[in-house]
């Protein structure tokens, strides 16, 4: 709660029921010799079964501190926790048991896929740590896809660049939902897509959290996105994290300068500037 | 053919009576060619546009939006060709069609850049990282005009910027110094010295923070004001930010415009279903989008249904 | 622009198909032909060695018989058929080429692979290495190693050469590995829970690899090269004919100078040839592989565009454009219609 002067809640009192924690995480870079601190000790806990939404604009840290809770990055002070545990440190195995409970959806529906393998063999690679059987493999793949409204025979075959922008960020989400993770963190992961798409995927990821009782962090520059799905929202800048709190709080009440000039700055669809001016 | 609706009566502007005609552009077809994989990008649209007025293409991507603003900025470059089509502007008709390469490049080289300037997507990441702001400013200007000194290119982007409120210092800057949002309003400004009657600004607020991207927005309501350019064809899939800056708002899906009117009347009363479908999309910080968001309770992704 | 139905039911055909579409656009040009065929004519050069009916070390003739009676390229300073000798000749050059050519890339791509991926200090470590064996001269390296093996044979020669020769494939194969680590699928690999080997094989190679394969044509040609002239210098492998021992005894035994230019020639325009075919060969490859370096097949497309405008036109049949050149005829004539509705 270092951090916490302008936000009320969302704060260390929730920390019973929590699943995944940070505690005062920095991340230092140095950049040509000069120190540049992408992250400056943000503590977040991220409540079972919510989607938190992290929002920020470029530069702010958010997708600094998504690889950090991630562990795809070190750390440079700071821990985090998953469901108690400290795993800031961990590494080999540990590392990968850790990959089954926290799963992740990037940005990117074109670059998240290495193109020279069918969608059946990244489903099906997810599964190398589990010792599962063929059948028992090829039920969960039909399982899992259907979360996400695909069958087997419209993606496993397919390579990625057979299928649409939406159908592949569709397919990621599939494949990170193949260890039965307790948090998926989304990371932009609906900025590329087109609008009408955005919408599906954001309900697919509310359907998951209902459905699987999955924890959503949702990392999104667009706070209309965040208006749209979250439950609880906090603003990021510079690194640091300036308000958080519920939704309607954070969006239709805010109380940090910060998030006052990003709302008031943001395009709303029946206000024109034009006529403002 | 359908998509002329808007042109026989030109929509009065808000509060500012009727607006004469500045631009038209008629029966644009493209066609990207090669082999079995050619198809048609843009198919025969038609667009009007008042002196003074900003029209608002939106559409999602692969709609042919792009496309559409290369075909106009004359700026078609093979696989893609314009296979038809007319740009009137100023009573004068330019083809803009490509098929014949040289000889049409020829003909629409007093047009290209001088009268219809283009500002790319991605303009802002496109400029040399070597040079100084002030080096693409001469250089730009002399790609249309070979008499023009350097120090007449740079009094008048000194004048130009000045004018627009934005700091003379970024001359002297190298793109890296400038931030996203100053480099796009820098080549911005820098594309539109010439005084184009007509701006093809293609996604120029897509990679933009908020905040840049509202000062880009008033930046072009300033000079369309001070008449640097006569009109602007702003090209984006980002409605909200169309709706804030343009009179007039064409929508398009699969090469056609499939609905144009009033900014105003289109977004409040839209008529054709992919207008309320893209529109219904669209998701700002409301109370509206909230509601929408926590009433919503059904798994809404049919199969395969998002292509 | 290409956007394949997805509606459709995925097969094992469908993917099949999919594979052959992808060779089929891969585009080779006719430069590509023609490097393929000066390499085919090489290698059949050597292959029918195995057919010639006399052996590289039978005695035919005396020393440098001209070329004539039943022998297309006379004889050697042994009195051999020089023929016989070239085909033997082009056949170990051949083997040297592609033994060192495979063991050079695959240290080259291990290396590069793993220092480009890893980064941190393996990187600069591995680099370190690099770096060091690329500044030592590989020719010096090449005699001093020669000289210390107690007897010189095609593999031995094939063997040093390669692990001479790898650093300039590790260098290109570590630029294009880092750039690959930072794409989002290797974040997605890792989330897969996938180690480290399988990333670099799944993940990475894939990515290099018409990398890996245009080092590899290099590497083949430099090392022929390279035999040649250890071989010229008499570091040679013992007991055996290659391009670069038939021209060591040709210069041994002064065929420049008594005018026995059978002698020396042949395996001189067999290494020219070779090597000119493989370094056209992967030239043409870079631009299968890259296709910003295809020239664009211009007169295809607008011939696709004007059809395509054709049949616009056929829909639209009202539109008659005498004499008028394509697209400007039926634009005035519509604007013509136009502006008399408005």
């Amino acid at each position: 709660m270092t951090t916490g002067t302008t936000g009320a809640d969302v704060g260390t009192d929730a920390a019973t029921d929590s699943v995944l924690a940070c505690r005062d995480v920095v991340k230092e870079f140095h950049v040509a010799g000069a120190k540049v601190v992408a992250v400056d000790r943000v503590s977040l806990d991220f409540p079972a079964a919510s989607v938190l939404a992290v929002v920020g604009e470029s530069g702010s840290g958010k997708s600094t501190l998504a690889r950090m809770l991630l562990r795809l990055m070190p750390v440079t002070s700071g821990s985090i926790s998953f469901r108690g545990q400290d795993v800031t440190h961990l590494r080999g195995k540990q590392l990968r048991t850790y990959w089954s409970q926290v799963q992740a959806v990037f940005q990117d529906p074109f670059a998240s896929f290495n193109q020279f393998f069918p969608v059946g063999g990244l489903l099906r690679r997810s599964l190398a740590l589990s010792s599962v059987g063929r059948e028992e493999a090829d039920a969960l793949i039909e399982e899992c896809l259907g979360y996400v409204g695909l069958t087997p025979a419209q993606a496993l075959n397919k390579y990625p660049h057979q299928l649409s922008g939406g159908q592949r960020q569709r397919v990621m989400l599939a494949r990170a939902l193949m260890m039965r993770p307790k948090v998926l963190l989304a990371d932009e992961a609906t900025s590329m897509l087109d609008a009408t798409l955005r919408v599906n995927v954001l309900n697919v990821l509310h359907d998951l959290k209902d459905d699987l009782g999955l924890t959503v962090l949702f990392i999104t520059h667009d706070i209309g996105q965040a208006c749209y799905l979250a439950d609880r929202v906090a603003v990021m800048e510079h690194g640091k994290v300036v308000e958080r709190g519920s939704t309607e709080e954070v969006i239709f009440a805010p109380r940090a300068d910060y998030t006052k000039r990003l709302l008031a700055d943001v395009p709303d669809l029946r206000g024109s500037l034009k006529r403002r001016g | 053919m359908s998509t002329t609706g808007a042109s026989g009566t030109p929509a009065p502007g808000p509060g500012t009576g009727t607006p004469t005609l500045l631009a038209r552009a008629v029966d644009v077809s493209a066609v990207y060619g090669g082999g079995d994989r050619d198809f048609t990008a843009v198919d025969r649209v038609t667009l009007e546009l008042g002196e003074g007025e900003i029209l608002g293409l939106a559409g999602e991507s692969g709609c042919g939006k792009t496309t559409l603003g290369n075909s106009l900025a004359m700026i078609a470059n093979p696989p893609l060709y314009v296979v038809e089509g007319t740009l009137e502007i100023d009573g004068e008709r330019i083809d803009l069609t490509t098929l014949r390469g040289d000889a049409d490049l020829k003909r629409q080289r007093p047009y290209r850049g001088g009268v219809v300037s283009m500002l790319p997507q991605g303009a802002m990441n496109a400029i040399s990282p070597t040079l100084r702001v002030r080096n693409l400013v001469h250089d730009v200007m002399r790609a249309h005009d070979r008499s023009v000194t350097r120090d007449e290119a740079l009094d008048r982007a000194r004048d130009r910027l000045t004018m627009l409120e934005m700091p003379v210092r970024v001359l002297d800057s190298y793109p890296h110094q400038l931030s996203g949002g100053m480099k796009q309003r820098v080549i911005t400004v820098v594309s539109t010295l010439l005084n184009p009657r007509l701006l093809i600004a293609d996604e120029p607020t897509s990679a933009l923070d908020v905040s840049s991207q509202r000062m880009l927005v008033e930046m072009l309501l300033a000079m369309v004001e001070q008449r640097i350019m006569s009109g602007v064809v702003f090209v984006t899939h980002d409605l909200p930010v169309l709706s804030q800056v343009s009179d007039k708002l064409a929508i398009m899906n699969a090469g056609t415009i499939v609905e144009t009117g009033p900014t105003e009347q289109l977004v409040h009363d839209p008529q054709h279903p992919y207008t309320r479908k893209l529109l219904s999309s669209v998701l700002d910080p409301t109370q509206e989008t909230r509601a929408r968001g926590r009433d919503r309770r059904t798994r809404s992704t049919p199969a395969g249904g998002d292509l | 622009m290409t956007t394949p139905n997805v509606s459709g039911i995925a097969t094992e055909e469908e993917a099949t198909s999919q594979r052959a579409t992808l060779f089929r656009n891969l585009n080779f040009s006719a430069r590509f032909w023609v490097a393929l065929g000066l390499v085919v004519l090489v290698l059949l050069l050597g292959i029918a060695g195995y057919l010639y009916p006399t052996a590289s070390n039978e005695k035919v003739g005396s020393l440098y018989d001209p070329p004539g009676g039943g022998l297309l390229f006379g004889t050697d300073n042994f009195g051999h058929d020089v023929l016989a000798v070239l085909m033997a000749g082009t056949r170990t050059s051949l083997v040297i080429g592609l033994v060192a050519g495979t063991i050079a890339t695959t240290i080259g791509v291990a290396v590069g692979l793993l220092a480009g991926y890893v980064g941190g200090w393996v990187e600069e470590l591995l680099m370190g290495i690099t770096n060091v064996v690329l500044a030592i001269p590989s020719i010096i390296v090449l005699i001093l190693i020669s000289i210390s093996l107690p007897r010189s044979t095609v593999w031995s020669l094939a063997v040093v050469i390669g692990i001479t020769s790898w650093p300039w494939t590790a260098r290109a194969v570590r630029a294009q590995a880092s750039s690959v680590a930072t794409r989002e699928h290797i974040d997605v690999a890792r989330l897969s829970g996938a180690r480290l080997g399988g990333i670099l094989v799944r993940d990475v190679l894939p990515y290099i690899l018409s990398y890996a394969v245009m080092a590899f044509v290099l590497q083949v040609s430099g090392a022929i090269l390279a035999e040649a002239a250890l071989s010229m210098l008499g570091l040679g492998p013992a007991g055996a004919d290659s391009l670069g021992t038939q021209l060591h005894w040709a210069l041994a035994f002064q065929a420049v100078a008594s005018g026995a230019w059978w002698a020396f020639l042949p395996p001189t325009i067999v290494l020219t040839l070779v090597s000119f075919g493989f370094l056209l060969l992967q030239a043409s490859l870079d631009e299968v592989f890259n296709p910003r370096l295809r020239r664009g097949k211009r007169k295809q497309m607008k011939r696709t565009a004007a059809r395509r405008l054709a049949e616009a036109r056929a829909g639209a049949a009202e539109r008659p454009a005498p004499g008028e050149p394509a697209g400007v005829g039926a634009g005035r004539a519509r604007t013509a219609q136009e502006g008399g509705r408005s």
